[in-house]
């Protein structure tokens, strides 16, 4: 029965939480930590390209029909209509019938943290064995070899994501932004220059985990308490002169810098405006409330904080704190003006993040709040690129950013649509069309289903 | 006041069953659920709960019966979906609201679901609104790996919803019976046998042989001395191995599903259906030459498992080819919720896309989630399809019910038009506008 196994894994994941941003309140006392497993991710070759006649989604909200897209040397160089000229050395591919959008990016996985297949040996999402773990970070976690990484791609049209760790945590740990790059390592997999966030999680998850340890959190006040006084710890950390290398609070002092993010695990409405007072009490911003199926409910408060919702189209009822769930939620999130991020922290969904995106538009729709195709294609490229810190550099299709981009054989909105190419960086790492341009991991090497569809 | 008066008429329908309406629907963009294509300008009649006629043309204004235009909407069977839980749970993850697990009772294949399932339960009326009317509900193994009887349901929003208790037993083979046997596929395969052959001998029994339930019938409590079922599981097994009630068995991995497959040579009455079956396709010429149907889901493309290492979105569609009657089908919580069936089947299309992948047309996989998962759940010709004799079940779409924009206008079941509010719709319009007005949002109801 895979998807109980499926289930207990997503419920695996719910246990993790969000992030905020550092609001920097505080002038940094001592340069950040030198960065100890840097990227060595490069660019695969790429040639220069011209996509031609399809309908061009901007992730910035833009739409072209009948658009041209010229991408060189791994960048964007241009994005226009019929009449852009295309350079005579350029590749021409012929979009007609076609959509172009960036490349999706996930704010929320748990890829290479906890793999396929869903052995204990491989499950390394969640150091539960101490509320607040703001000492680890994910990266030491992400097995490359998870085949999940080459079914984003290919269905799903993936180029970067964000591995959090779990939500058993009230502080989990730093995530890691990755390139959707095939690697031997992970660090050939870093997103270069993204910058990291903490994993927070709030609600019943942290006090669940612990509460059955009997221990400190057993209570939602206990969560509030635990955190308050690890935050007024790395505050008088981070006023110090920080020279006793101490990992939980370089990170909390990093968000407190405004250098690390929040990403926050945080289903309920009365639980978020706690954490924004406590972000403000301590001198932090959330970024992210993940899983916030009750955002619809503050969403005023959510745009007065600059806080993005990264949330699912229509999930329900699977925990008490999903019970208030509604399909509404991210249409009247965009119709309040808040920031809407449409994540998956699921290894399936991932595969299908634009088709959430269109449910959550279509329920939209039909309460009366019409939501233009290419505002919502932004809720999976560029607000979660902002999200995550790399939207100065992906995210969208404008001129410089990476190439990072997918060509869909429909309407990335309808069911009956797939991705046919993906590029990253400017380098082709899937074909639909092409064999050999479908990866398949060292696990599935010889094994059944090797190199399948999928 | 709108909505008071509105939940007033929910509160009505889900007191006191409505009675059955008569009417027709025509100019209709009409799906009969057989696999056909869509007809345009159709038909359908509903009398007495039943569908009397559908087709091609308007309705004979003979009829006299009132008439809805539905204006070249998509108008379709209800669907239906095999293998859920609904009506099992409020809360999944709220242990005191959900009876999926037995895992503390001495029972096993004894175990019915029947009585259990709610009725008025969110996650039914939120799975109703998706258009899904008919559906077959499933306990998973507590303590044995026999999960029980499972039931026949409509999702009507009236307190009548089984249709049929005891539909057919469920059984979990591959890693999940081998975890809860004893560790090992080994210990699961004889704990299998072991059941059936005490079912046999207990079948050979007079009292047992001819009883409608056997597990209510006979009186001796008479048995060999080292059985080790408990009677009531051990009779609850005869229907099984006579062949009277189907025997559905959780399996994934290819060859997992031969072992299932080699079982008729020792019980040769089993009705089998595979659920699961993640490689089916790796064995689709045998399980089709066997004829044993398959309920799998849709898009498992990844190796969760080592008994799913093979797993392909192509699956469903490679054993359809084969000659298998395959239908989707396991619905279980956040990764597979029931009203998620048609993105699933509209995924299925997408696939005759792809070079090497193999997709169901729109016909078959619509079908896939209406009139096939109904034949495979003894329910053929009575749900999942419009033809004279089948339940009043219809479907208007303001869309193409496949994609992903689409939703149901009006519902019926069984001729009574069925609400589409619930706790999510009142939620949804109770905050239009996040900011209170002149009082607290909770006087606004």
């Amino acid at each position: 029965m895979r998807t109980r196994v499926t289930l207990a894994l997503a419920m695996a994941g719910l246990l993790a939480g969000c992030a905020t941003t550092g609001a920097g309140t505080r002038t940094a006392a001592a340069a950040p930590p030198a960065d100890p497993y840097p990227s060595t991710y490069r660019a695969y070759p790429g040639e220069a390209t011209a996509l031609v006649g399809a309908t061009v989604f901007d992730g910035a909200g833009g739409r072209i029909d009948n658009g041209t897209v010229l991408f060189a040397d791994g960048k964007v160089v241009a994005v226009g209509g019929p009449d852009l000229a295309i350079p005579a050395q350029y590749r021409r591919i012929d979009g007609a019938g076609k959509f172009v959008t960036p490349g999706v990016i996930d704010v929320h996985s748990h890829l290479g943290d906890y793999p396929t297949p869903e052995v204990e040996a491989n499950s390394d999402g969640n150091e539960a064995t101490s509320p607040a773990t703001p000492e680890v970070w994910a990266e030491h976690s992400v097995w490359p070899q998870d085949p999940g990484f080459t079914r984003a791609l290919a269905n799903g049209g993936v180029t970067a994501l964000q591995i959090l760790p779990g939500s058993a945590n009230l502080m989990g740990g730093r995530s890691v932004t990755l390139k959707n790059v095939p690697s031997r390592t992970v660090q050939g997999m870093k997103f270069p220059g993204a910058p990291y966030s903490l994993k927070m999680a709030c609600g019943e998850n942290p006090k669940r985990v612990y509460g059955e340890k009997g221990q400190m959190p057993s209570t939602r006040m206990g969560n509030f308490a635990v955190n308050r006084q690890t935050w007024l710890d790395a505050k008088e950390y981070a006023a110090g002169d920080r020279q006793k290398r101490d990992l939980a609070k370089e990170t909390l002092a990093g968000v407190l810098d405004g250098r690390i993010l929040v990403q926050n695990h945080c289903y309920r409405a009365d639980e978020m405006a706690l954490v924004i007072d406590m972000a403000k009490e301590m001198g932090y911003k959330v970024t992210a409330f993940h899983h916030a199926v009750e955002s619809y409910k503050i969403a005023d408060l959510l745009r007065e904080n600059d806080i993005c919702s990264a949330v699912w189209a229509d999930w329900y009822g699977f925990k008490m704190e999903a019970y208030d769930a509604i399909p509404e939620n991210a249409a009247l999130l965009a119709q309040s003006g808040a920031c809407v991020i449409i994540h998956s922290d699921d290894a399936n969904g991932i595969q299908r993040l634009n088709q959430e995106a269109a449910k959550a538009q279509a329920d939209g729709r039909r309460m009366g709040i019409d939501i233009p195709d290419a505002q919502v294609v932004g809720w999976f490229t560029l607000n979660a690129a902002k999200a995550m810190g790399i939207d100065k550099v992906t995210g969208s299709l404008e001129g410089g950013k990476m190439a990072d981009l997918v060509l869909w054989n429909g309407n990335p909105l309808s069911v009956y649509s797939r991705p046919e190419k993906v590029w990253i960086d400017g380098a082709l790492m899937y074909d639909a069309l092409d064999r050999e341009r479908r990866p398949v991991s060292d696990f599935e090497l010889g094994q059944p289903g090797e190199g399948d569809v999928k | 006041m709108i909505a008071r008066l509105l939940l007033g008429a929910a509160l009505a329908a889900s007191a006191v069953p409505a009675a059955a309406q008569d009417f027709v629907v025509n100019n209709a963009r009409l799906v009969l659920g057989d696999g056909s294509d869509p007809i345009e300008g159709g038909h359908v009649v509903v009398r007495g709960g039943k569908v009397v006629e559908a087709g091609a043309g308007s309705a004979s204004s003979a009829t006299g019966l009132p008439v809805i235009d539905a204006q070249g909407k998509w108008v379709t069977p209800g669907l239906f979906a095999a293998m859920t839980d609904l009506g099992l749970w409020d809360v999944e993850a709220v242990d005191e609201s959900n009876d999926t697990r037995p895992r503390g009772s001495p029972f096993g294949a004894a175990l019915d679901v029947a009585p259990a399932i709610n009725a008025a339960s969110e996650p039914i009326e939120i799975t109703r609104a998706a258009g899904i009317t008919r559906a077959t509900v499933t306990a998973y193994p507590g303590s044995t790996i026999f999960a029980g009887q499972g039931a026949v349901i409509d999702l009507g929003a009236d307190p009548q919803a089984v249709e049929k208790a005891r539909a057919f037993q469920f059984v979990v083979l591959g890693e999940q019976g081998a975890r809860i046997a004893g560790r090992s596929r080994i210990a699961a395969h004889a704990a299998l046998r072991n059941a059936l052959r005490e079912a046999s001998d207990l079948s050979t029994r007079q009292d047992l042989s001819a009883a409608q339930d056997p597990r209510l019938a006979g009186s001796s409590a008479e048995r060999p001395s080292d059985t080790l079922l408990t009677r009531f599981d051990a009779a609850a097994l005869v229907p099984v191995v006579t062949g009277r009630q189907p025997l559905y068995v959780g399996v994934d991995r290819a060859a997992d599903i031969r072992s299932v497959l080699a079982l008729r040579q020792e019980f040769p009455k089993l009705d089998l259906v595979l659920v699961g079956a993640a490689e089916g396709w790796l064995v689709a010429d045998e399980i089709a030459a066997a004829r044993v149907p398959v309920l799998a889901q849709a898009l498992l493309d990844l190796p969760a498992a080592f008994e799913t290492l093979a797993s392909t979105q192509s699956n469903i569609g490679r054993m359809q080819d084969a000659g298998v009657k395959v239908a989707i089908g396991g619905f279980w919580s956040t990764s597979t919720y029931a009203r998620w069936e048609t993105q699933f089947a509209g995924n299925l299309v997408a696939l005759n896309k792809l070079p090497g992948a193999a997709g169901l047309s729109w016909g078959e996989a619509f079908a896939a989630i209406s009139s096939v998962p109904a034949e495979i759940s003894g329910m053929g010709g009575k749900a999942g399809v419009l033809k004279p004799g089948a339940h009043g079940d219809v479907v208007i779409w303001d869309g193409d019910p496949l994609e992903l924009s689409s939703a149901p206008l009006r519902i019926f079941v069984d001729g009574v038009e069925q609400p589409l509010d619930n706790h999510q719709t009142r939620l949804r319009e109770r905050y239009r506008t996040p900011a209170p007005g002149d009082l607290p949002k909770a006087y606004d109801w």
